[in-house]
């Protein structure tokens, strides 16, 4: 039945396949092209001790966020929807941590000297907690919006993707804060085992979510509401508390990419923190070869599709290409995958592996 | 016969598609002046033949011969350049348009570069003519009944090109008596001017009233080709089958041994249930072991029946009580819970999630059933699949095949065991049979016979007053949206007839 199929068959159909590929592509171009890409070393850091550095480890550290967006986002788009407002999301998580951590919270008398001090007056865990929260409770509004009120997803989550950085304003008071806490910078910029922190909660979230969907019905579930929602409903399940589920997880991902960020930059900016992230986790879940029509779904192929944005951004960026010209290199990314992406050229691969399967072994299978 | 006579000689026609041989190793010839009927059941490959004819799917293996000389057909548009015209089922022109428009589409006479009307009238109404069609062609198409639509959309097709031969897939399915034989006279004028013509149908009674000769398909093989004076009718159904008409006899029989077998015992009551704007208040009940019929015309308010007692409508007035517990929430889960099953008329839209596999598609009320976390492992999802794919018959190379590759009667029996794997107390059955074929019709009707016996209980839905007919104990109809009268199963047809008219 199931593993009868042959292994290269399985391989071309694996939904990871298309991603790597386009991985792999880059990457030899980088080989050729900058040959010091790869050079990975071993810094010692005056509070993080010893750890590796390079490249590749920036790709991984630095998209980390993204790829937690990806993981939320691929769920939301395999129940046929769509979350504009994570980027947004990002920003309000990254306010609530800088607020909270602000020592000068509670206090009457502010002085600049308080506000810079190397302390707080919060617990971590509750910031944390605190955190996650807030970016739940966004995903949770989305969800209710799309599922009970019956509003398309778009215009739903637009909603948010609009108000969302004027609420991470006035969380701040409409200022940039500088976030001067040690023990917050860990889950941005600290190392485990001589990697960043960053990889491990994605791994662990990336885990968390597996099991989620591959080791209950909530896959299934999802999958079914993505293809046929009204069949679904028809059977018995109710799509849409499974349409809100999504919603919610996809805030809480947006939630810890917020945390990270915040802690890699040192500071919570409601205009500019997470911008753009919506975009790139669409391009990522779309590289992941989830349909945005909904459907078939794989978080893995989503956070490559994640990996691929950043190898490409850390690629375009050491080249020595302005910061500011990122976003016109990055178009030629977004073509280059809609156009191999495509029917036209994906039946004319498949054409070009069938006939040399075919003069090899003559027959099928 | 010699083959000067064949304007088409398919030979050796084989088609694969995944996890599907579609047609394998078929032959078909279509001689000038004849009308060809090409008849199989659903998946018998009638369609993909048809396909690999068009140019809209190219053959495995095999070749085509046009008036002798090799063709490969590359594309729908290069078919018709080559003179093969096809209409379809349903009519794919514009109905805001004008009958002239439509006809002339894309072939517009032009003068000084701009559309030259008067001449393009002109020609359209000669088309129209060439098939003893009177009408005014300056007039929107959505004017027309849907005979003539079809009329034109033959008109159209003869215009395009010089067609040498003319595919009709099912064009009578949406046309009544008269239509029909108004379209036939059109066929046969056709015949007459030597055009070879296909003609697809599920109705029997019209392969015999217009075909010369019959083509049988069956799962993708060619069981042959016979001329249509000396097959009987008997012969061309067990063909089609592959097996003897007693077992559709045996239908009955079942029936009326079931019912003296029942013993009375009340499961489901509405008590005045009704919504505003779908259905009007009715009482119903429903006994253990027991099929009920619903007969109506479309619009009478069957559908809406079904979908106040699954739950899918929340019901304004009256009760449904259960074994006697009374239902207060409304929704399929709540249905599910309480044994009620439904299989919904749209097997498209409410019934199959097509990119599911079938065992995806099987296990999917039981599991909503037990819940989010209580997930049924895969093995014992491959068992439960394997276990319906078995009992109902189902035809599939693995059940990790996508629904959507499965012929109609497939889907209808994976939406039947979605609900069976619940097992449900009651099933509400609503068009089961609705554009499936004779063999698949005969075996779902005898399903759910033996359903009945094994203790369910059936609301069995149908246009097909036959198939309630043979299935049902007793058989409620529908009129104007209210229950209108209840009778039992051994009334007879002019009984129901009048009623569903109104004229009872």
């Amino acid at each position: 039945m199931k593993n009868n199929i042959p292994l290269l068959k399985r391989i071309r159909e694996s939904r990871l396949l298309w991603p790597l590929i386009a991985w792999v592509l880059i990457l030899v171009f980088d080989a050729i092209v900058e040959p010091g890409f790869f050079k990975l070393g071993i810094i010692e850091d005056p509070v993080y001790g010893k750890h590796l550095y390079g490249n590749l480890v920036d790709i991984f550290n630095n998209g980390a966020p993204l790829m937690l967006v990806a993981i939320g986002m691929t769920l939301v788009i395999a129940t046929g929807g769509i979350d504009l407002s994570v980027g947004a999301v990002i920003a309000i998580s990254a306010a609530m941590g800088a607020v909270l951590i602000n020592p000068a919270l509670g206090n009457k008398l502010i002085t600049n000297d308080i506000l810079t001090k190397n302390a707080t007056n919060t617990p971590l865990p509750i910031i944390v907690l605190a955190d996650i929260a807030a970016g739940t409770l966004c995903g949770l509004w989305n969800g209710l919006l799309v599922s009970k009120a019956r509003i398309p997803p778009i215009v739903a989550t637009l909603i948010l993707m609009v108000a969302g950085r004027g609420i991470a304003q006035l969380i701040t008071n409409g200022q940039i804060m500088t976030i001067y806490y040690t023990p917050y910078f860990w889950f941005g910029n600290g190392y485990i085992l001589g990697l960043p922190v960053s990889i491990y909660i994605v791994a662990v979230v990336m885990l968390l979510g597996w099991i989620l969907v591959r080791k209950t019905a909530i896959g299934l579930f999802i999958e079914s509401v993505g293809i046929n929602a009204k069949s679904t409903y028809f059977s018995g399940i109710n799509e849409q508390n499974v349409k809100l589920l999504t919603y919610a997880f996809c805030g809480l991902c947006g939630a810890i990419a917020g945390l990270i960020l915040s802690s890699y930059v040192h500071s919570a900016d409601g205009n500019n923190n997470g911008l753009n992230y919506e975009l790139d986790a669409i391009l990522a879940v779309v590289m992941g070869g989830t349909s945005l029509m909904g459907g078939r779904f794989s978080m893995l192929a989503s956070v490559i599709g994640a990996v691929v944005i950043w190898t490409f951004t850390v690629t375009v960026y050491s080249m020595g290409v302005p910061a500011n010209a990122l976003l016109a290199a990055k178009a030629v990314l977004v073509m280059a995958v809609i156009l191999l992406y495509s029917d036209y050229s994906r039946s004319l691969i498949t054409r070009l592996f069938e006939r040399r399967r075919g003069s090899q072994h003559g027959t099928t299978n | 016969m010699t083959d000067s006579q064949n304007i088409v000689r398919m030979q050796g026609i084989s088609k694969s598609f995944p996890g599907v041989v579609a047609l394998e190793n078929v032959d078909f010839s279509l001689r000038k002046g004849e009308v060809h009927a090409l008849i199989g059941e659903n998946g018998a490959g009638k369609s993909t033949l048809i396909k690999v004819l068009t140019g809209v799917e190219h053959p495995d293996a095999g070749s085509i011969e046009l008036d002798g000389n090799l063709v490969q057909v590359r594309s729908p548009q290069h078919s018709q350049e080559i003179g093969i015209s096809t209409v379809y089922q349903e009519v794919n022109l514009c109905t805001n348009i004008s009958v002239a428009e439509n006809i002339m589409l894309g072939h517009e006479p032009r003068r000084f570069g701009s559309i030259d009307w008067k001449r393009m009238n002109i020609l359209a109404n000669q088309a129209v003519k060439r098939l003893d069609v009177d009408i005014d062609v300056t007039q929107p198409l959505g004017n027309f009944s849907v005979a003539i639509q079809q009329m034109v959309a033959i008109a159209r097709s003869l215009e395009i090109a010089s067609a040498k031969i003319l595919i009709l897939d099912e064009p009578t399915s949406s046309l009544d008596v008269n239509e029909t034989n108004q379209l036939f006279d059109v066929v046969r004028k056709l015949k007459g001017e030597g055009l070879g013509i296909i003609f697809i149908t599920h109705f029997l009674d019209q392969v015999y009233q217009i075909s010369d000769r019959i083509t049988v398909l069956r799962n993708g093989k060619l069981v042959g080709a016979y001329d249509t004076a000396s097959l009987s009718r008997m012969e061309l159904i067990s063909k089609m089958l592959g097996r003897s008409l007693t077992e559709l006899d045996g239908v009955s029989k079942a029936r009326l041994e079931s019912e003296q077998k029942k013993d009375k015992q009340l499961l489901l009551e509405a008590k005045g249930l009704g919504l505003k704007g779908s259905l009007e208040p009715f009482d119903f009940e429903l006994n253990a072991n027991e099929v009920v019929g619903v007969a109506g015309l479309l619009g009478s308010g069957r559908t809406e029946m079904a979908n106040l007692i699954f739950g899918i409508d929340t019901p304004d007035t009256g009760s449904l009580t259960i074994r006697g517990k009374k239902i207060n929430r409304f929704s399929p889960l709540e249905s599910l819970e309480n044994g009620i099953a439904l299989c919904p008329e749209d097997r498209k839209a409410e019934g199959v999630v097509g990119d599911l596999t079938i065992r995806e598609n099987i296990i999917l009320a039981l599991q909503a059933r037990y819940g989010w976390f209580k997930f049924i492992s895969t093995q014992k999802q491959y068992e439960i699949a394997q276990k319906y794919i078995q009992l109902l018959e189902i035809i599939t190379p693995s059940p990790d095949q996508l629904v959507k590759y499965l012929s109609g009667g497939n889907q209808q029996k994976v939406i039947l065991a979605r609900w069976l794997a619940t097992d449900p107390e009651v099933l509400i059955l609503d068009e089961p049979t609705r554009g499936i074929d004779v063999g698949a019709k005969a075996e779902i009707q005898k399903l759910v016979l033996k359903l009945a016996e094994e203790g369910k209980s059936i609301i069995f839905i149908s246009s097909e007053l036959e198939e309630i007919k043979r299935t049902s104990h007793r058989i409620v109809v529908l009129r104007d949206h209210k229950k209108a009268a209840e009778y039992p199963g051994n009334v007879d047809d002019h009984t129901i007839i009048q009623t569903m008219a109104g004229i009872l």
